[in-house]
């Protein structure tokens, strides 16, 4: 029991670890980014203003790959403690 | 196709991919025969009337076949939904008349701090796939307050969750209505009052009968026809004007044209305002001084996401925790591909009204010409566009082209001189976001009030006959309601939707979260976070509204969330920490809710 319970804790952590990481990842790319648009926009990506690229496109795309990275990493954790379903 | 008996639905189940690939050949098929009818001489009224009558007699099918008597299947679609689908049909859930029919005009007028919706409402599926989905599909509840009010246990902390929920969603469902309304009564040629009425009744034969089941898999439909008709006039157009074939990529040269043509033309306030329309006075990009603007939008955009209800319980719907992770994945890339759209179709729209060079371009044209075209009649006659010589040279200006910004997306088409058949398409599409969005938050509302008000406070000995005709009756009574309310036409459609998403993550965002991320968390900080917050974020709302206080830091009505969160966040905190800490058993569910595998933390059928 003490054992299972050990395994959870670890389990636990390393889920708050990945969640934590995500988290900062959708700071940067939801809230600084976006507010950096003014400098961004000297730079130019695909033609677009950068600052403007985030806002449209850029940020979408990466919070889309932020959920299927952490899905993929959490699939993991959850096989490495046998509690996938 | 009968998915009424418990055998055939897990036949229908197992065939989706069929289904819905035959569904959206038939659609294809249906506007192919539409637009062959426009060469033969189809009339415009025709052609519009068959769409809407074409798209609600499929979900009416659906709809009837999804009927049910069964508690989960009615709550929770029966915990069946695979994760693809369930993305489809929360996309469809979330894209509401706002993001299909108003988000690009916004953009479009708006400039830089619009682009705060873009990023929100995407934004927020983040913060609902890390901080709840998961947990709350593994808590196995029917409802948001059904965990509330075991999670921090007690009656109270369940109907403070009901406020806040009906506030928020009822607020959010006029809007829908009011969209339903007005794009039914300019395709059929009806009056706006019966157009709400009329479609009222489309988005109960979809959700009545079925509850939860019949709303998903006509959810799954109406994304289907929202998504095609939101592309095909982007494409169309842009591959028209050269600017690529997937033009969400390379529109960026367009951007960098409209500004020089913008500081050409000079944005100017009009001579004289023309009332519930307006000319383009914001530049397409530029951010400068803004910033705060927009990031303040986005933060409420994106809380706000991760408490509706309405969203949320599409993830209970999933036959697993990985599954429901997994259908968080599949909706935001399904919502995607409509939101990295909609800033596209802005500029192009923009661009085409602008560039002389283009062959129906309006400013800078002859006013004489410019006010006999075929579409600035048509929207001038319903107010919604207006085009005045105010200068008297003759020559329409930038500052004399006067538009309804929610137009925008249904106007484009006859704009850019697409074929009429376009122009049915994005109308059945924008009633099939409106209609699946007022589907998701009336049930969310009605099941609510069923499930935690009347069964779980009033009359816990209800069985489950009784609690579904109370169910189907309530649902009865909030759509009309809605619909009465939306009749009164009080606000624009993105304002009303803007609120709602204020009201949730004023009042819902931190006792949620807090519930499955801090066990210390208990009953009296929850009530005490979602009342507070809640309250203090409404009380804002009303004074700046009404003018009685000027806004704090430039945080107007749409953002008042940024006034409310902070609020609920140090009550609940506070709060707790002074009340005596939840009981064993709670904090041991707390962390069985963090376990994915094994059964749900609630009973089956509770």
């Amino acid at each position: 029991m003490a054992d299972k319970s050990d395994a959870m804790m670890q389990h636990w952590q390393k889920t708050r670890n990945l969640t934590f990481l995500i988290l900062i990842l959708w700071f940067i790319f939801a809230i600084v980014l976006p507010a950096m648009a003014n400098s961004l926009n000297s730079m130019s990506f695909l033609g677009f203003p950068l600052g403007y690229y985030f806002c449209v496109q850029g940020s979408l795309i990466a919070f889309v790959a932020m959920i299927w990275f952490q899905n993929w990493r959490q699939e993991a954790i959850d096989d490495e403690f046998g509690v996938n379903e | 196709m009968s998915v009424n008996e418990g055998a055939g639905k897990s036949g229908f189940v197992n065939n989706l991919g069929k289904v819905y690939a035959l569904y959206t050949l038939g659609f294809l098929v249906f506007f192919g025969l539409m637009a062959i009818g426009e060469k033969m001489g189809m009339s415009a009224k025709a052609i519009g009337i068959g769409f809407l009558l074409f798209t609600i007699a499929i979900y009416a099918i659906i709809g009837w076949l999804s009927r049910t008597m069964e508690v989960s299947a009615y709550y929770v679609a029966g915990r069946e939904v695979p994760a693809v689908y369930n993305g489809m049909a929360t996309a469809a859930d979330w894209m509401s008349g706002a993001s299909f029919v108003a988000l690009a005009g916004g953009v479009y007028f708006g400039g830089y701090p619009y682009l705060g919706f873009i990023v929100g409402w995407t934004g927020g599926y983040v913060l609902v796939n890390s901080l709840l989905a998961p947990y709350l599909r593994k808590f196995g509840c029917y409802t948001v307050p059904d965990f509330i009010g075991t999670r921090y246990g007690g009656n109270l902390a369940r109907f403070v969750a009901v406020v806040v929920l009906v506030v928020a969603s009822f607020t959010y469902v006029t809007a829908q209505i009011n969209a339903t309304g007005t794009i039914a009564s300019r395709a059929l040629g009806i009056p706006f009052n019966v157009g709400v009425w009329l479609g009222l009744l489309g988005i109960f034969i979809c959700s009545m009968l079925g509850g939860m089941r019949g709303v998903t898999w006509t959810q799954v439909a109406q994304y289907i026809v929202l998504i095609i008709a939101y592309l095909v006039p982007i494409i169309w157009m842009s591959n028209r004007h050269g600017l690529g074939i997937i033009p969400q990529f390379s529109y960026g040269p367009a951007v960098q044209r409209i500004a020089e043509l913008e500081a050409q033309y000079g944005l100017n306030p009009p001579l004289e305002a023309i009332k519930g329309v307006s000319v383009l006075t914001t530049p397409q990009d530029a951010p400068a001084g803004h910033a705060w603007g927009m990031v303040s939008l986005a933060i409420c955009m994106m809380a706000g996401t991760a408490s509706l209800p309405h969203i949320l319980m599409r993830y209970f719907t999933t036959p697993s925790v990985k599954s429901a992770r997994r259908s968080v994945g599949w909706s935001l890339l399904f919502i995607f591909l409509l939101y990295f759209s909609a800033p596209a179709l802005a500029t192009l729209t923009k661009l085409q009204l602008l560039d002389p060079t283009y062959a129906h371009s309006v400013i800078g044209k002859a006013f004489e010409e410019v006010s006999n075209l075929e579409w600035v009649k048509n929207w001038s006659a319903v107010g919604m566009l207006a085009v005045v010589d105010q200068n008297g040279d003759g020559i329409v200006q930038l500052n004399e082209f006067f538009m309804r910004p929610d137009i925008v997306v249904l106007a484009t088409p006859e704009i850019a001189g697409l074929p009429y058949v376009i122009s049915g398409l994005v109308a059945a599409g924008g009633l099939a976001a409106a209609m699946s969005t007022a589907d998701g938050l009336l049930l969310a509302i009605a099941n609510a009030l069923s499930h935690d008000l009347y069964y779980k406070i009033i009359d816990p000995q209800a069985d489950t006959r009784r609690r579904l005709i109370v169910a189907r009756v309530l649902l009865i009574i909030i759509g009309a309601a809605a619909a009465f309310i939306a009749m009164q036409q009080l606000t624009g459609i993105l304002g009303a939707v803007a609120w709602a998403f204020d009201f949730a993550c004023s009042g819902l965002f931190f006792p949620l979260v807090l519930g499955v991320w801090w066990k210390r968390a208990n009953g009296a900080g929850a009530v005490a976070g979602m009342a507070g917050g809640f309250l203090v974020g409404s009380w804002y709302l009303y004074m700046v509204y009404t003018g009685a206080m000027a806004p704090w830091w430039g945080i107007d009505h749409i953002r008042f969330g940024i006034i409310g969160m902070p609020v609920s966040l140090v009550l609940t905190v506070v709060v707790s920490l002074l009340t005596p800490a939840p009981s064993k058993e709670i904090q041991d569910m707390v962390d069985e809710t963090r376990i994915p595998s094994g059964g749900t933390i609630l009973e089956q059928t509770h």
